[in-house]
C-alpha cells in the first residue's frame, strides 16, 4: 500500500563539508512563529540596553595650549584639521588623525577672538585683542621661515568676530559695528550698525549667501544683507545673544545661543516668534554650531557640558561632560558629521563622537544589518516606558543635576501661581501667553 | 512501526508517556520509573534510567539536553545521559507539566490543587497560584499565547496567567468531569473531552462552542497536529474524531497522545509499550530553521539557546492576548492628557479659536469678517449636533436586543 507522508532526506538539510556554510531555509508564515510582538519588545530592551553599554563617545583630548581655548575653525577641505585660537594670542593648527599639533604661531598680543577659515581652504583670518585682522597661509613656512602673516590690517577698535564668505573673497568683523572686508582692501567696503552696544559675534548664511546675521550686547539679533548697505531687521530678545549659527540645510532657518540658558531657532522670515526653544542647559550657553545634515545641533555652555540637540526638539538627545572639562568656550561639529570639538576654558580641546554608542571604522555587512535591525527596533518601541526610560538616561555631574531639579521646581511653582492667580481672576483678564513669545520683546524691520 | 521495548522489562501496566521535544528527541517514562531518553530518528539511545519511583509526567525542556520529571515526592530535574541535576523539593506532588518554550517556564499541576511556575533559566519559582479546583489532573497549554488551561472535575476549564491569582477565564464545558483538554497551535481552537462522552470544539476567541460529538468511550487524551488534525484516544482506540480520517486500535489502553513536530507521526504510549502511526498530513513540511530546525548542530543547537536566552520574554507578559504590547494604551493616554490639562490650567491639544485671515481690497470688513467667523461656528456645531445624535442612537438600538430574551413567558399571549 502506498502511503503519502512527509520524507525528508536528511543530506537535503545537513551541511556535506566543514567547510560549507549550515544550510538555513526559512518559513515565514506567522503561524510558525508566535509571540511576534513580545518578542520583538524584548529585542528592542536588548538593544536599548546594548546601546548605553556601548556608549563611550569621548575619543581624544588635545593638549598644548597654554591658556584657554577661545575658539576653532574647521578647515573646508581637510577633514582632519582644526584650528583653534587660545586666550594668550596663540593660534594652533591640530591634526585629528594623530591628534597632535602640527603648527603653532603666536598670532595677536591678547586674546584671539575669532578665527575663520577661508572656503577654499589655502589660508585662514584671525582677530585679536590688539585691534588687528591678519590673513595666514594654511602652509606653515618651509624649514627655516619665520610665521609671518600674509596680511596684516590695523583697525581703530576692537574687533571680537569674524567671519568669512562663503563663495566670494570677502569676509566681515564684528566689534563696535559690522564691517564687510574685500581681501585685496585695508580698509571696509561698507560698515553696518544699527543700535548702540558691541556687536559679539556675526555669521555668513550658508545657502543664501548674502546674508549675515549678527548678536549684539544689546540683547538683539540683526540680520544683514550684503547687497544693500543697511541692515534688514531685529528681533530683541530679553537676555543677550552669545553667538549664531545657520542652518547649512535650510536656507531661513538659524539657532542662537542665549544668557538666560535657551537656545532659540527662528526662521528669519517670521521673527515674532521662534521656530522652538531648547531648554536643557543650566548655564549660559556659549557656543552653537550645527551637523552638516542639519537635524541636529550641539551647544556648549558655561555649565561645564556640551548638549545635543534634535532641531525639532526642545530637549536634548545627548550631554557630555567630564570632571576634568570645565566651561565649555567653543564647540564645532566636523564635516562628517561624525565628531564633536570643543575647546574649554582649561587649555584642552576634546573630541567627542556625535554618535555615542557607534562603533568607527568599517562595519562588516552583517554587523551594519543587526545595527540597522537593532536601530529600528528601538524606533519602533521607542514610546514604551521601560524602552523610553533606558534611552533617556544619562549620568549628569551633581552640579548639574541639583541645578537642574531647582530650575524644574522654581519653573512649577511659577507655573502654579500664575494658574492660582488666573483661577481667581476675571476670565479672560489674564490671557495664554505661549512659551515661545515670552522671551521676545519685539522685532525691529 | 511499534517498538517493542527491551526497557520495559515485562511490567505490563507500565503505561508510557511519550513527549517529543521539538527538535526530534522522544522521551518516554513509564509509571514505574523507567524513563529513557532517545533520539527519534537515528533510534539511538541517549539515556535509560530508573528514577525509582512512580512518574506521573516528564517533558523536555527548552533543549533535548535536560528533562523534568515529575516523581512521585518531588519534581526532578536531569541531564540527557541520566544524570540527576536538580530535586525541587518545592513542587510535590506534580501531577502535570507544560513547558512554556518562549518563556523558559515550566507550569506545574499539582494534586493538592496549586499551578506553579518556575523559570528555568534563572531557577527561580516565579508564581504559586492557589487554585481551589481541586485536584489538577487535566492541563493544556494554548501555543499561542502561553495560557495554561486546567481541566477541573465539575467540568469547567480555567484558564491561568501566572499574574492572576484568579483564573482569567472560566468555562463551564461538560456536565461532568473533564478529561482532556488540548489547544491547537494557532490559538483558536480547544477541544475538550469529559466524562458525559462528549467531545467539545471551543472558539478560544470568543469564547463560544462550535462543535459537539458523541463518543460511545470518551475520550481520555487529545492532541493537535500543528496542521490541525486533531487526535483522540478512547480506550483503545486513536482516531481523529469528527471526520473518522484514521482510526488505530491499539493492544492496551492508550496514556499519551502526542503528534511530533515536523513529521506525519503520532507517537502513543499504551500499556505494552510505545507505538508511532503515520497520519498522512498531519505534520508541518517546511520548518523555519531560525526557530525549530530538526536537523541543527550542536554548534548551531548553542547559538540558538543563547539567542532565545536573550530574546526571553519575561512572565509579566503573559496575557490573552499577546500582541497588545503592540497597541496604544488609549487608556493612559486618556490619563495623562487630563493630568496635563489639571496641571497647566489649559489643553495644549485644544484647536484656538478661528481667527479669519485679514483679505485686502475691502474684503474684510467687519461684517464679512462676522460672516466667516459665523460660518465656521456653525460648521462646528453641525458636527456637534450630528455626533451626539449618533451617540444617542447607538445606545438605543441596543437595548432593544436584550428585552427579546428576557421576554416573560406569558408574552406570547399577548396580542
Amino acid at each position: 500500500m502506498r502511503v503519502k507522508v512527509l520524507s525528508r532526506n536528511p543530506d537535503d538539510y545537513i551541511r556535506e563539508t566543514k567547510q560549507d556554510l549550515q544550510r538555513v531555509p526559512r518559513n515565514y508564515d506567522p503561524a510558525l512563529h508566535p509571540f511576534e510582538v513580545p518578542r520583538e519588545y524584548m529585542r528592542a530592551l536588548n538593544a536599548t540596553k546594548l546601546e548605553r553599554v556601548f556608549a563611550k563617545p569621548f575619543l581624544a583630548s588635545l593638549d598644548g595650549h597654554r591658556d584657554g581655548v577661545n575658539c576653532m575653525a574647521k578647515h573646508p577641505q581637510s577633514l582632519s584639521t582644526v584650528l583653534s585660537g587660545a586666550c594668550d594670542g596663540e593660534v594652533k593648527i591640530w591634526n585629528l588623525t594623530k591628534r597632535e599639533c602640527i603648527r603653532t604661531l603666536q598670532a595677536h598680543e591678547g586674546f584671539v577672538r575669532g578665527i575663520c577659515t577661508r572656503f577654499c581652504g589655502t589660508s585662514f583670518f584671525t582677530v585679536g585683542d590688539d585691534k588687528t585682522v591678519k590673513h595666514w597661509k594654511m602652509d606653515g613656512p618651509g624649514y627655516g621661515g619665520e610665521e609671518e602673516p600674509l596680511h596684516t590690517i590695523l583697525g581703530k577698535t576692537v574687533y571680537t568676530g569674524i567671519d568669512h564668505h562663503w563663495k566670494e573673497p570677502v569676509f566681515a568683523t564684528c566689534g563696535h559695528q559690522v564691517d564687510i572686508w574685500d581681501e585685496q582692501r585695508t580698509s571696509p567696503i561698507c560698515s553696518l550698525t544699527w543700535g548702540v552696544d558691541s556687536i559679539s559675534s556675526v555669521k555668513f548664511n550658508p545657502v543664501e549667501t548674502y546674508l549675515l546675521g549678527s548678536c549684539a550686547s544689546d540683547r538683539n539679533i540683526v540680520l544683514y544683507d550684503m547687497r544693500q548697505s543697511t541692515p534688514l531687521k531685529k528681533v530683541i530678545l530679553d537676555m543677550r545673544t552669545n553667538t549664531l549659527c545657520w542652518n547649512p540645510m535650510e536656507a531661513f532657518i538659524f539657532t542662537s545661543a542665549n544668557e538666560d540658558h535657551n537656545l532659540y531657532t527662528f526662521d528669519m522670515r517670521f521673527l515674532e516668534s521662534p521656530v522652538m526653544i531648547h531648554i536643557d542647559h543650566v548655564s549660559a550657553v556659549l557656543d552653537v554650531d550645527y551637523s552638516p545634515t542639519g537635524k541636529e545641533f550641539v551647544s556648549a555652555s558655561f555649565d561645564k557640558s556640551i548638549r545635543i540637540f534634535p532641531v525639532d526638539k526642545g530637549r536634548s538627545r545627548e550631554v557630555y561632560h567630564t570632571k576634568r572639562m570645565q566651561h565649555v568656550i567653543t564647540v564645532k561639529w566636523t564635516y562628517d558629521n561624525k565628531y564633536i570639538l570643543c575647546g574649554s576654558d582649561e587649555m584642552n580641546i576634546r573630541l567627542w563622537k556625535a554618535n555615542a554608542s557607534e562603533k568607527l571604522g568599517v562595519l562588516v555587512p552583517r554587523e551594519r544589518a543587526a545595527m540597522n535591525y537593532n536601530q529600528k527596533l528601538k524606533e519602533k518601541f521607542q514610546h514604551h516606558p521601560q524602552i523610553k526610560r533606558i534611552a533617556r538616561h544619562r549620568h549628569l555631574p551633581k552640579a548639574i543635576y541639583s541645578q537642574a531639579k531647582e530650575l524644574r521646581i522654581m519653573r512649577e511653582a511659577r507655573r502654579r501661581k500664575e494658574l492660582n492667580r488666573r483661577k481667581h481672576s476675571k476670565p479672560g483678564s489674564s490671557p495664554f501667553v505661549s512659551e515661545k513669545k515670552k522671551h521676545i520683546v519685539a522685532v525691529v524691520k | 512501526m511499534s517498538l517493542p521495548g527491551p526497557w520495559l522489562g515485562g511490567s505490563p501496566a507500565a503505561p508510557l508517556i511519550p513527549p517529543i521535544s521539538p527538535h526530534r528527541h522522544l522521551l518516554l517514562g513509564g509509571q514505574r520509573g523507567h524513563v529513557a531518553a532517545l533520539d527519534w530518528q537515528t533510534k539511538s539511545l541517549l539515556c535509560e534510567i530508573n528514577v525509582m519511583e512512580t512518574v506521573t509526567d516528564i517533558t523536555w525542556l527548552h533543549t533535548e539536553t535536560m528533562f523534568a520529571v515529575a516523581q512521585r515526592r518531588w519534581l526532578y530535574v536531569y541531564d540527557n545521559q541520566g544524570v540527576e541535576l536538580n530535586c525541587l523539593k518545592r513542587f510535590n506532588g506534580v501531577l502535570r507539566m507544560e513547558f512554556l518554550p518562549y518563556h523558559f517556564l515550566l507550569a506545574t499541576a499539582s494534586e493538592t490543587g496549586f499551578l506553579q511556575y518556575l523559570d528555568i533559566s534563572v531557577g527561580k519559582e516565579v508564581a504559586t497560584i492557589c487554585t481551589r479546583g481541586g485536584r489538577l489532573g487535566v492541563m493544556g497549554q494554548n501555543p499561542a499565547n502561553a495560557i495554561v488551561h486546567l481541566g477541573h472535575s465539575n467540568g469547567t476549564v480555567t484558564l491561568w496567567s501566572p499574574n492572576v491569582k484568579e483564573p482569567l477565564v472560566r468555562m463551564l464545558c461538560h456536565q461532568g468531569g473533564v478529561r482532556a483538554v488540548a489547544v491547537d497551535s494557532s490559538g483558536t481552537y480547544m477541544a475538550t473531552s469529559g466524562l458525559d462522552r462528549k467531545l467539545r470544539v471551543y472558539d478560544l476567541r470568543a469564547y463560544q462552542p462550535l462543535q459537539s460529538l458523541v463518543l460511545p468511550v470518551g475520550a481520555g487524551h487529545l492532541s493537535f497536529s500543528q496542521r490541525g488534525l486533531l487526535a483522540a484516544a478512547c480506550g483503545d482506540v486513536v482516531q481523529p474524531p469528527h471526520k473518522p480520517y484514521l482510526s488505530h486500535t491499539l493492544p492496551r489502553a492508550a496514556h499519551s497522545l502526542r503528534f511530533c513536530p515536523f513529521e506525519d507521526v503520532l507517537g502513543v504510549g499504551h500499556g505494552s509499550g510505545f507505538t508511532s502511526l503515520l497520519v498522512p498530513g498531519a505534520g508541518q513540511a517546511n520548518f523555519d530553521a531560525l526557530e525549530n530546525n530538526p536537523f541543527r548542530s550542536q554548534k548551531q543547537r548553542q547559538e540558538w539557546e543563547v539567542k532565545a536566552l536573550l530574546e526571553k520574554i519575561p512572565s509579566e507578559l503573559i496575557t490573552l492576548d499577546p500582541g497588545q504590547l503592540g497597541r496604544v494604551d488609549a487608556i493612559t493616554m486618556e490619563q495623562k492628557h487630563q493630568e496635563r490639562v489639571e496641571r497647566l490650567g489649559f489643553d495644549p491639544q485644544a484647536k484656538p479659536a478661528f481667527q479669519p485671515r485679514r483679505k485686502l481690497k475691502g474684503r474684510s470688513s467687519a461684517g464679512s469678517l462676522l460672516r466667516r467667523k459665523k460660518k465656521v461656528a456653525n460648521e462646528e456645531q453641525r458636527t456637534k449636533i450630528r455626533k451626539s445624535l449618533e451617540q444617542q442612537q447607538a445606545p438605543e438600538r441596543e437595548p432593544k436586543a436584550a428585552p427579546r430574551a428576557q421576554r416573560p413567558a406569558l408574552d406570547r399571549f399577548k396580542k
